[in-house]
């Protein structure tokens, strides 16, 4: 489950001290981390913390105020190294005339001019790709009639044809049932393990991914903490990251991320419970 | 002073019959769509507005082509289409999807048709440019009983649903708890907007009419969030547009190409989308970002209580 | 008669191709806002005299490129609605000027049989050629951006330019397709013919082939029809835009009610190590 990251190459991604100041809010501050080959790192926070301007960051879109991002050892560029990325939302009209094959056939080549020459080796593989996230079933489906989590399994293989060294995924299990979501990570997991590639995957629960995350990476108030699961998941460094008292209970296995007792009046002196780890603040800043 | 008057109107203005008529029709259509065009832009119809211009544009041309006055065609096709659009239920802003482009694309071919027809079979060049466009100065005194017949019954209508109206635009949920029909509230209301349209269509043409029926009320919606006043606002500018567009219209026959005078539909809606851009001048100066929630869809709301 | 079938056949061609990708993207808004700015266009061209291709093509451009950059804001103001309706005023107003008022704003509004006139033939050709090879060049990262815009930016396929790139194109199809099919009825032949051909077939580049094959079909048929009739093109577009339509969505109501063809929507397995 954990791997020590590989210390003689440089790590598949490498964010340093990245500033993010959008309409005069701070979104990202000095946030840094590094995620090597083989890990499957989460990245936790609530909504609003920051982690889809982080991705869209880490993929070249959005400018930095500060801090640079290195992908395998060099800067990012447009047309540079290929990143694996899933969307949080995408929304595909049943009626597109394109099935779950062609969709994933694209990974390869989207940006090239032209269409796609049908060739053996393309067909192949792209069947393989689809074998591999389980999805040969529905290969030949229109892929706005697949279940959402059918299609997700396709915008994963659409992702890992063009093999990249990373893979990025915006709240992948935000809108799936229970077993969805656990079947996607342990899908991801495997994943990371066979191919070597550094996976980030974003949630604002930490819970499904306990005990499948080789790292964490919990982003709050702008700012990041990284470590393994135990270094990071705790009440004193989550204190220090909300910028108030925060306690963690262990539950059964599972984790409880609880707002303080007594001192805190940012929470108007009431004493709240949140079975999730996110935390919501009363009082807007 | 008679110099000045001299200057603005050009002679015979006020001695003019169609003219005469052209204003007062005018004023009445526009009081009409200003009071029925508020409540079109506050529940986010605005796309009825110009589907009914569509389907304005066939019953018009067919209407023209049977002998019948286009007005007549204009109410009926409109009434027709309100009908269907209740049917399938389109009473919540459904927009433009694939299937009702196509219908209203079909409709206007058949338009094209009859257009056709009526100007090879009866020898009548303009029937084009008069249901399209519109004739505000060609308008028979004979039609006149029916426009105001009409504006009657939509005025009567608005004047009727009012508060439930109101009600069930800012939400149908309360509306239905209070016990209002909320679907029948909006059935009549898109007989009201039928209605509206069809006279908007004889004053500025179908093909513009919406402009009537949303500029006004738009403007209006911006610089307030009362109701009545802001149908009583859509109501005053739409006269001024329409007023403003006769004199000029008149006016225009002195211009070049001399003889031929400018359409008075293209006077109106410059003037009425000149009227909207100005509209969102006062919001600037006093500093805030463009108030409307109403001038942008999707289903904007008014403010419950007046 | 041969000018017509020739041209005809290019802007089917080019609607059938071009429409593909408006029905795929939605862009149901910039393909009734177009030709509305090209109406205006090709009145204010034929008043000064000049080629009224060149009067369409330059108002189209100016309205895609308006579209495009006031983007998502600008598709759903009133203002954008006024303007639009304006340049139909503005058109009218411009065609009012000539003698032949209301024939023009007919043909213009309604197509026209021998809509192209003979010396316009070639700069039409190219234009459906220029179309056509810059859909075939901008294949695969248009179809990606447009079915999933954040994906394609993390290939490196910008939103905004691919935006751009197809509404330029689509005014250029619609500068050619005007003069044969009238303003109003653009957006029928445009949407018809592709929503009717994705009920057939899943396969992308197929839908594409049986969307110029349907539009080509609509296009022969109201062109060989208007030359009988003599009534107008316009017409028969409509209505055969709308018969392909219906068809198209009879066809697909048809199979989804066989369960074979029903999509299986067994819960996945898991996953097997291999």
């Amino acid at each position: 489950m954990t791997s020590a990251p590989a210390e003689s190459s440089p790590p598949v991604l490498d964010v340093r001290d990245v500033d993010v100041r959008l309409s005069g809010r701070t979104i990202l501050d000095r946030v840094s981390f590094s995620i090597g080959a083989g890990e499957f790192t989460g990245l936790i926070g609530s909504n609003g913390a920051g982690k889809t301007t982080l991705f869209r960051v880490i993929l070249g879109l959005q400018p930095t105020n500060a801090g640079d991002v290195l992908v395998e050892g060099r800067p990012r560029t447009k047309r540079g190294q290929p990143i694996g990325f899933v969307p949080q939302k995408f929304l595909l009209d049943p009626d597109l005339p394109l099935r779950a094959r062609d969709l994933v056939g694209l990974g390869l080549d989207a940006q090239r001019l032209g269409a796609p020459r049908p060739s053996r080796a393309r067909h192949a593989l792209v069947d393989e790709m689809l074998e591999a996230v389980d999805a040969r079933r529905f290969a030949d489906t229109r892929v706005g009639r697949l279940s959402g989590g059918e299609q997700q399994r396709i915008l994963i293989a659409h992702a890992l044809i063009a093999r990249p060294r990373l893979l990025l995924l915006d709240e992948p299990l935000a809108n799936l049932d229970l077993r969805s979501a656990h079947e996607v990570v342990e899908l991801l997991a495997r994943i990371t393990r066979e191919q070597d590639i550094a996976v980030l995957i974003s949630a604002h629960e930490i819970n499904p991914l306990l005990g499948v995350m080789d790292r964490v990476v919990y982003l709050a108030e702008g700012r990041a903490a990284t470590g393994t699961t135990d270094e990071v998941v705790r009440a004193d460094v989550l204190s220090n990251l909300y910028g108030h008292h925060v306690d963690v209970l262990n539950v059964h296995g599972r984790v409880l991320i609880v707002a303080g007792a007594g001192e805190d009046t940012d929470l108007a002196g009431h004493e709240v419970a949140f079975p999730t780890s996110e935390i919501k603040r009363e009082s807007a800043p | 002073m008679s110099f000045v008057l001299g200057a603005i109107f050009a002679p015979g203005f006020f001695t003019s019959e169609p003219v005469h008529i052209a204003l007062a029709i005018g004023a009445v259509a526009a009081i009409v769509t200003g009071t029925v065009g508020v409540f079109t832009v506050a529940r986010g119809q605005s796309f009825a507005g110009e589907a009914f211009g569509d389907i304005g544009t066939t019953g018009g041309s067919g209407a023209f082509l049977i002998g019948v006055g286009p007005l007549w065609g204009f109410v009926i096709g409109n009434l027709l289409a309100a009908g269907a659009m209740e049917a399938i239920g389109i009473q919540r802003a459904r927009g433009r999807d694939l299937a009702t482009g196509v219908v209203l694309g079909a409709s206007i071919g058949l338009a094209a048709l009859f257009l056709y027809l009526a100007t090879t079979e009866q020898s009548t060049t303009g029937a084009t440019v008069t249901i399209l466009f519109g004739s505000v100065f060609t308008i028979a005194s004979s039609t006149i009983p029916l426009v105001l017949a009409l504006s009657a019954v939509v005025l009567g209508l608005m004047f009727t649903l009012y508060r439930p109206l109101l009600l069930a635009t800012v939400s149908p949920e309360m509306a239905a708890a209070r016990g209002i029909p909320v679907r029948l509230v909006g059935a009549l209301y898109l007989v009201a907007l039928a209605l509206g349209a069809a006279l908007a269509a004889i004053t500025i043409g179908s093909l513009l009419g919406t402009a009537l029926l949303v500029g006004p009320a738009a403007s209006a919606l911006r610089l307030t969030k009362r109701p009545l006043l802001a149908m009583a606002t859509a109501a005053g500018i739409g006269i001024a547009a329409m007023w403003l567009g006769v004199v000029l219209a008149y006016d225009s026959y002195e211009w070049p190409p001399v003889g031929h005078g400018w359409p008075v539909s293209f006077f109106v809606v410059t003037i009425v989308f000149i009227g909207y851009l100005a509209s969102g001048l006062p919001g600037r100066r006093r500093g805030g970002r463009d108030q409307t929630p109403a001038a942008a869809t999707p289903a904007p709301r008014l403010p419950a209580g007046d | 008669m041969l000018n017509a079938w020739e041209v005809a056949s290019i802007v089917a061609v080019v609607a059938g191709v071009v429409g593909f990708f408006t029905v795929m993207r939605g862009s149901a808004f910039a393909a009734h806002a177009i030709p509305n700015g090209a109406f205006a266009g090709a009145s204010g061209a034929t008043l000064i005299g000049a080629s009224t291709l060149l009067g369409l093509g330059v108002f189209a451009l100016f309205g895609a490129l308006a579209i495009g950059l006031l983007g998502r804001r600008g598709r759903q103001d009133v203002a954008t609605a006024l303007a639009l309706v304006m340049m139909l005023g503005l058109g009218a107003l411009f065609l009012s000027f000539s003698d032949q008022y209301a024939p023009a704003v007919y043909s213009l509004l309604f197509g026209e049989v021998l809509g192209i006139s003979s010396n316009e033939i070639v700069p039409t050709a190219v234009l459906g050629v220029v179309c056509i090879a810059a859909i075939a060049a901008i294949y695969r990262p248009l179809m990606l951006s447009s079915v999933l815009p954040e994906v394609g930016e993390a290939h490196g396929i910008g939103r905004f330019r691919m935006e751009m790139l197809f509404l330029i194109i689509l005014a250029l199809a619609t500068a050619m397709t005007v003069p044969v099919v009238g303003t109003l009825l653009i957006f029928s032949l445009m949407v018809g013919a592709p929503a009717a051909a994705r009920s057939f077939t899943d396969r992308p580049l197929l839908a594409m082939a049986l969307s110029v094959a349907f539009a080509l079909a609509i296009v022969w048929i109201a062109i060989a029809a208007s030359y009988e009739t003599n009534y107008p093109v316009g017409f028969y577009v409509g209505t055969a835009s709308a018969v392909a339509y219906t068809i198209g969505r009879l066809w697909a109501w048809w199979r989804n009610k066989t369960p074979a063809d029903r999509t299986p929507m067994r819960p996945s397995q898991l996953p097997t190590a291999r």
